[in-house]
């Protein structure tokens, strides 16, 4: 048997590896270029009480996650007992992010399903999501002692995720 | 006629402040200096959740969104190429619709002319190889009557 | 009950596949009559219930028989009854279904259309297509069953989904998959000839007509698609490069190459293994593209829901299809004649190398729609930083598209010109001079015309017009070569159909490239807010806006805008573009509002609405937009053109002749004498 003739054949054959490969892959993941970067710097009035700020820095020398959720966004129902259960745990702070949302709305949401948050951010405008690298919610951040983003994930947070991934990165930066 | 009733009381019951002032209508994205190059820096961008289209192309609530911010980055000064830094900064290459030209990427733009390149080669030395190889014996006086007998058979059929 | 009936009609179909794939190819190995024979009929039985089935769930669709769970997941009693039919096919399950019902319905035509064929080529062919159908059948009923049952029944279905609602779903996917699926014919008698052994010219002449055929669906049905995107998806972009675009368009691609060379296996007897294996990459491309869109690993607007399980199955099957031909292939090919020797410079050269660059161009389709799969890939096994993920989008397509393109329109108006064997360059050229003088000619004034210099515009123009014009010569130097003394209209008769398909065919990429080229450099477009009462200008017409009112649809609540247009002051037309939310999906859509010209096409958008009233709206200037899909209808009536070639309709009436007076062998006997 002649190679050149079997040419196509290893060609396919590599072709294929990648594409068993992708079928494990999800192809609507935007890989975040701001994990292993120190936060972007913000500040912006509090959900619930406008007039006090909250910023970036007020957690330095902590471990903390950003979520990102809105009113109008269905997924965010979806995880949300996730993240009752674990601001019931009280392991770590968890802080949100209001994207795009009326005050009012957002207020009553959290009043409707529960309120995970120690504090959360309104960013009327969605420009500190932009700045974070948002474009779809619900998003969360897993941000270090030294304020740097150590985890970035996209889309409802389900138990499964919680356990195998963010909390034990979680329990790893606490101790560091 | 009943569309031309429904038209005449929609606008007698718009509210009388109404501007009735026509006017040429204004950019969504602002002066058209302005307009111009922001469509033309969201034709590079990726609509991250559309699927495919171009901040330009898109209509999504995201891209509008988009296009507004680039807008208030440019009049606050910001070049197009800094806008576009700024996006990739934050949303990494792939918001980029053109794939940059980076190391993980010359495989992709050189490709296709390598393998223009590859083909038109072995082509040159197969044609020419051909050519050595095949040995063709002459048809004969006889096999050449035969031949014009059929041709001139199968075109008279032609000819009916 | 009647879903019941249909998906036992699929495992009835299913044997008879399983029957129809394995004994007529070992018949034919073993020489065993009664097994060849059985192929005709056991395929014929298998399209026979694959129809009963695909009528049980048009059935289901029709009557809302919201308990079988697809009905009730694509369907809606409101849906206006075209589309509950057209509906079968718009989810993942349906549209295999009518994918193995087209695989049958070609089967039963190779079964029909085949009485001058040898035995053992039947039944090696339908026995290839029956292997075939075996795997999607098995896929359909092992992962993706359309008749699964919903109980409790739903009370109404979710609906259609509205982008769908549309004359296009009627057409475009049934066209398109006529096109991709037969691609399976040539395949299968790619395979049937190499397992036989025997490739010579009549193979190719029987595999011919099939091809041209399949490629003429498939090419009609992308342009059905481009079009369909056009007007349906709102903001008049005709083509993306989305991979299911792409998926559709390679095997097109590698379909146009494998014409070309069996054209010359025909005739010459030449480019035998190559092309058998562009009929075995054909194919493959047509499986790689089902893959693609239904296993998730690319993102598209056209993909359907799936999930990891279906792409498994999906990909076992291609890597046992494409390997196991692929396989064959280097073990047969080697021993397959070269054919005649030719010049570097002959016609034969000319076909080669534009078979290398529609390869080339298909490769690099598939490398920029898999490419970052590839990067992916490579990132999870930490080859490359993950960060590195990019996605392909059109400038990457359209870049590397146009430079390949040019060396191959070149090679369109050299190559009717060129002899076979050996073609004198110095002469051809001398003789095409006035094609390349009227190509610089229109390539200077027409983007002056059109408003401004576009080196773009004029590279686009100088392809056409030599296209064209050395169709024209082309056509000219072979009807003097016709008898004289004949009437023209005779002499018009005594040119093969192939030779008008083809030039019609060139002819129509030309018309498809003037579009593309004007109506992308000269399209112009405003974004603009619009008070009632407000005009904008755009390509020379006045668009004013005189408000919105809410209409009603059988199944949707819309916002029509009124648009007024005018000309130098006159009202020449009003547009009403409309903004709809359809009942049960509540998603809004956008209905656009086009005007359809020869020489441009007016189109609006409606926007959103903003304070005050007002609404922001989109209006474009499209010019030659139409000719696109034009230049499409002309490529496909030059593939019918070709198709109904005397020497295919001759040959089948003396063979078959033949074949009733003296058997097979003397039948075989004149069509090698004939070649």
């Amino acid at each position: 048997m002649k190679f050149k003739f079997l040419l196509p054949l290893v060609i396919f054959v590599v072709m294929a590896g990648f594409l068993w490969k992708g079928l494990s892959l999800n192809p609507n993941d935007v890989p975040s270029p701001l994990v292993g970067k120190p936060a972007p710097q913000f500040e912006l009035s509090q959900l619930h009480q406008a007039e006090q700020a909250v910023s970036r820095d007020s957690n330095l020398g902590k471990v903390w996650l950003l979520n990102v959720w809105a009113s109008w966004c269905v997924s965010c129902r979806q995880e949300h007992p996730v993240f009752m259960q674990l601001s019931r745990m009280g392991e770590v702070p968890i802080y949100g992010l209001n994207y795009k949302d009326e005050r009012e709305d957002a207020i009553k949401w959290l009043k409707d399903f529960g309120n995970p948050y120690t504090i959360s951010a309104h960013d009327y405008k969605g420009r500190v999501g932009v700045d974070y690298g948002v474009y779809g919610v619900p998003e969360t951040y897993v941000i270090d002692k030294q304020g740097v983003i150590r985890h970035k994930h996209t889309g409802p947070v389900s138990a499964q995720a919680l356990r195998e991934t963010i909390l034990p990165l979680v329990r790893e930066l606490k101790k560091g | 006629m009943k569309k031309f009733m429904l038209l005449a009381l929609l606008c007698l019951s718009l509210p009388l402040s109404y501007q009735v002032q026509a006017k040429e209508a204004e950019y969504t994205t602002g002066a058209p200096e302005i307009h111009g190059r922001v469509m033309g820096v969201s034709e590079e961008l990726r609509c991250l959740v559309c699927q495919g289209q171009s901040l330009s192309d898109s209509n999504s609530e995201f891209a509008v969104d988009m296009r507004a911010q680039i807008q208030e980055m440019m009049e606050g000064g910001m070049s197009d190429r800094q806008v576009v830094d700024f996006m990739v900064e934050r949303y990494g290459d792939y918001v980029r619709y053109r794939p940059p030209f980076k190391a993980s990427t010359v495989l992709l733009w050189f490709g296709p002319f390598i393998l223009l390149g590859v083909g038109v080669a072995v082509l040159y030395t197969n044609v020419l190889r051909r050519r050595k190889q095949i040995d063709e014996t002459p048809l004969t006086e006889e096999q050449h009557r035969r031949a014009a007998e059929l041709l001139k058979q199968y075109s008279g059929e032609n000819k009916a | 009950m009647i879903p019941e009936i249909g998906q036992f009609a699929l495992i009835i179909a299913l044997c008879l596949a399983i029957l129809q794939g394995i004994f007529p190819i070992l018949g034919a190995q073993l020489n065993i009559r009664p097994w060849m024979a059985m192929a005709k009929p056991v395929a014929q039985g298998q399209f026979i219930f694959i129809v009963i089935s695909f009528a049980c769930l048009v059935y289901a669709f029709v009557t809302d028989d919201f308990s079988v769970l697809y009905t009730a997941s694509h369907s809606n009693s409101l849906l206006p009854t075209q589309y509950k039919v057209a509906g079968v096919w718009g989810g993942h399950e349906g549209s295999l279904l009518l994918w193995v019902m087209m695989l049958g319905l070609w089967t039963f035509l190779v079964s029909i259309f085949s009485k001058n064929l040898p035995d053992e080529m039947v039944a090696r062919v339908l026995g290839v297509l029956g292997l075939i159908a075996v795997g999607f059948l098995l896929f359909i009923l092992l992962t993706s069953n359309p008749f699964e049952r919903l109980l409790p029944a739903a009370p109404d279905g979710r609906d259609l989904n509205p982008l769908l609602q549309d004359f296009g779903l009627i057409i475009h996917p049934p066209m398109l998959y006529m096109g991709y699926v037969g691609f399976s014919v040539a395949f299968a008698f790619a395979i049937a000839a190499l397992i036989s052994g025997r490739l010579d010219a009549a193979w190719a002449r029987w595999s011919r007509p099939w091809t041209i055929v399949a490629w003429s669906f498939l090419g009609g049905g992308i342009g059905l698609g481009s079009w369909w995107a056009y007007y349906e998806l709102g903001w008049g972009g005709w083509w993306f490069w989305d991979p299911v675009e792409n998926a559709s368009l390679m095997p097109w691609l590698v379909g146009t190459a494998l014409i070309h060379s069996l054209a010359v296996s025909e005739k010459r007897g030449g480019f035998k293994s190559w092309t058998v294996l562009l009929a075995i990459i054909a194919f493959s491309l047509s499986l790689l593209g089902t893959f693609l869109v239904r296993s998730g690993v690319i993102t598209s607007v056209h993909a359907f829901a799936t999930d990891p399980e279906r792409g498994t199955f999906i990909l076992a099957f291609l890597v046992v299809v494409v390997v196991s031909s692929l396989l064959l292939f280097a073990w047969r090919a080697p021993k397959i004649g070269q054919g005649g020797k030719f010049e570097l410079v002959s016609k034969e050269t000319m076909l080669l190398a534009n078979n290398v660059i529609l390869t080339v161009i298909a490769a690099a389709v598939l490398l920029g729609t898999i490419y970052p799969i590839i990067i992916e890939g490579l990132a999870s096994v930490g080859v490359i930083e993950a960060t590195n993920k990019v996605s392909v989008g059109a400038p990457y397509f359209n870049a590397i598209f146009v430079p390949l393109l040019v060396p191959l329109v070149f090679l369109v108006g050299m190559g009717p010109v060129a002899r076979w064997k050996k073609a004198d360059m110095p002469d051809m050229l001398r003789q095409l001079r006035w094609a390349f003088i009227a190509s610089a000619i229109v390539a200077v004034i027409v983007p002056f015309l059109m408003g401004g210099w576009s080196w773009m515009a004029a590279l686009g123009m100088v392809m056409a017009t030599w296209i064209v014009t050395t169709a024209i010569y082309s056509l000219r130097q072979r009807f003097k070569a016709t008898n004289p003394e004949l009437p023209w209209g005779h002499r018009l008769n005594a040119i093969p159909r192939s030779f008008y398909g083809m030039h019609m065919a060139h002819i129509g990429v030309a018309i498809c490239i003037v579009g593309g080229t004007l109506v992308s450099n000269y399209m112009s477009d405003k974004d603009v807010r619009m008070d009632i009462g407000d005009t904008v200008t755009v390509g020379g017409y006045t668009f004013r806006f005189d408000g919105v009112i809410e209409t009603k649809g059988p199944n949707y609540m819309s916002n029509q805008g009124m648009i007024q247009v005018l000309q130098d002051g006159r009202e020449v037309m009003s547009l009403k573009p409309e903004k709809r939310v359809y009942t049960v999906q509540t998603m809004p859509m956008t209905e656009a509002a086009i005007d359809t010209g020869v020489w441009r096409d007016l189109y609006v958008s409606l926007g959103e609405p903003v304070s005050g009233g007002a609404w922001s709206v989109r209006v474009y200037h499209k010019p030659f937009v139409a000719w696109l899909w034009t230049g499409v209808i002309l490529m496909v009536l030059g593939g019918f053109t070709a198709m109904t070639d005397r020497r295919y309709r001759v040959m089948a009436r003396k063979e078959r002749k033949a074949t009733a007076e003296t058997g097979n062998l003397a039948a075989a006997k004149i069509a090698t004498e004939k070649a």
